[in-house]
């Protein structure tokens, strides 16, 4: 997978989650619950949706990288 | 227009999900309401034919404006008598604007059968008391005969385009704010209309025919009704506040043994585990649980456990998890995730916003330590949850690291105290010592 689409992946997980979350607004280092007023359910459905997406399990020990666009980016193009 | 929730005061039907002659049964969705808030799904408590809808799509009215007639299912072999009607005319045309306006009045509760909204409309031009009226239509129906026996024309007033009496201000008001007065209630002598009923009509008129309101718009006006809540209940209800440390390492280390078994979507949260803890303790100190209305206070047997949902672009919302105290874990979990969706996205149901008996609010999310809220009338009590975290914890002469969270309750002096409210917090604290339980 490429960042592009990485990035793809994220905003349609996200849209059902946060229709007006704007990913391009999140700023490096900033975790998404802050920047996009993500509670712990929002999260919970966000991995859901990657897990999903990607076809894998993403155990919790995970979580903390998945918080950050970067971290997500790293995380969804390293293991395809 | 069902009130779906205190805060709210109007809305708009954005669409009919049901057309005249559609039978419909208790729990049907029929229409889709916009609010300040959310659009919501309005559900129907009768069962019957739909008659007539009384307010077109995309036009605002207050709370308590008749959205439709019914012929209801027992009543369905009198030729079409609206049986469930219970609001005093409202007429809302669907032709482009100036829209006629609405009246609105609460309704008695035992209105007679009326034959149809015109007669409805020619006993209040009239000021005849409908339910003084004795019905000779079929099944006991008001027709507009009976109307005229009991109050004849009032000489001075043109017969076909009978209008009742008004004021001169009133007249020139109504016609500045594009209002018929025909549809207005008047509150003068005789049912004449007067200025402060056309001000009052002109306040919730469908002053926008289409929902053209901006997302500022509608932001502002939620803060509004959010506000004008709290401040009734912060002028009403004498609260008490009270907090506790609960040790959430039990409950901590079960979570992560029990997610680490199960795929992604199958997890819990903790906020799952806080709000099981609290559905079950309420169902324990029933003066947590109820609504306080004209002095006395109803104590509900459910626990319908409203969760403040923040709508990010400003604003809460508080839709209901209904019989809360029965539900499972993992039937906790998976109502909350649907609610939560549902909330941000639109689509609530009109009994989820009106029934909450206590409410639970969780700021932890947000970094805060803990939360004092303020109890959303005519609820009774608020429980709040701050930041889970690790904190040092004193337990058996020893020192360790526990996962800790500050629980606080906003309780109403009116309906119990702080022994009561003690009572309740230890009580979710001692559930959430055993999670399995749970």
């Amino acid at each position: 997978m490429t960042e592009e689409q990485a990035r793809e992946v994220m905003r349609t997980v996200l849209r059902p989650i946060a229709p007006e979350a704007d990913l391009d607004s999140v700023v490096a280092g900033e975790t998404l619950q802050e920047a996009l007023d993500l509670d712990s359910i929002d999260f919970l459905q966000f991995v859901a949706g990657l897990a999903e997406v990607t076809r894998r399990d993403i155990p919790e020990r995970d979580y903390a990288q998945l918080s950050t666009v970067e971290g997500c980016v790293d995380y969804l193009t390293t293991s395809h | 227009m069902p009130s779906l929730g205190a805060d709210m005061d109007a809305g708009t039907i954005t669409k009919w999900l049901v057309h005249p002659g559609d039978r419909v049964h208790r729990g049907d969705i029929v229409a889709v309401v916009q609010t300040d808030k959310s659009d919501i799904e309005v559900e129907i408590f009768e069962e019957g034919t739909v008659d007539e809808l009384a307010v077109p799509e995309g036009v605002r009215v207050s709370v308590g404006t008749v959205l439709a007639h019914l012929t209801s299912a027992s009543a369905s072999n009198t030729s079409g008598s609206p049986a469930t009607p219970v609001t005093p005319a409202t007429s809302a045309s669907p032709a482009p604007p100036p829209a006629s306006s609405s009246a609105v009045r609460p309704a008695p509760a035992n209105l007679p059968l009326v034959e149809s909204p015109l007669v409805r409309r020619l006993a209040q031009r009239r000021g005849v008391d409908l339910a003084t009226v004795t019905g000779t239509g079929v099944g006991g129906t008001v027709t507009r005969g009976d109307v005229e026996a009991v109050a004849p024309f009032t000489p001075g007033v043109t017969g076909s385009t009978a209008r009742q009496s008004s004021s001169p201000y009133a007249r020139r008001l109504a016609r500045d704010a594009g209002i018929d007065l025909e549809g207005v209630v008047g509150s003068g002598p005789g049912g004449s209309v007067l200025a402060r009923d056309v001000r009052g009509v002109a306040a919730v008129a469908p002053e926008k025919p289409a929902p053209a309101s901006t997302p500022e718009e509608r932001r502002r006006s939620m803060q509004r009704a959010i506000g004008a809540l709290m401040a009734r209940s912060k002028r009403e209800v004498p609260h008490y506040y009270l907090d506790t440390t609960i040790d959430l390492s039990a409950a901590a280390s079960w979570l992560e043994r029990t997610n680490a078994e199960r795929p992604v979507a199958d997890r819990l949260v903790m906020a799952s585990l806080l709000l099981c803890a609290t559905a079950r303790a309420v169902a324990r100190v029933p003066e947590m649980n109820g609504h306080y209305v004209d002095g006395e206070f109803s104590p509900s047997a459910a626990v319908n456990l409203g969760v403040a949902i923040s709508q990010r672009r400003g604003g809460l919302i508080a839709p209901a998890l209904r019989d809360a105290e029965q539900l499972s874990l993992d039937e906790m979990m998976s109502r909350l995730n649907d609610l939560v969706r549902r909330a941000r996205n639109g689509l609530l149901r009109s009994s989820e916003l009106s029934d909450s008996t206590i409410t639970v609010t969780n700021l932890g999310d947000l970094g805060v330590d803990r939360v004092f809220g303020v109890i959303y009338p005519p609820q009774v009590a608020l429980v709040g949850f701050g930041r889970v975290h690790d904190r040092p914890w004193a337990t058996q002469g020893l020192l360790g690291v526990h996962t800790c969270v500050v629980a606080t309750l906003s309780g109403d002096h009116r309906v119990s105290d702080g022994m009561r409210g003690g009572r309740f917090l230890t009580e979710i604290a001692r559930l959430l010592r055993e999670p399995e339980e749970l």
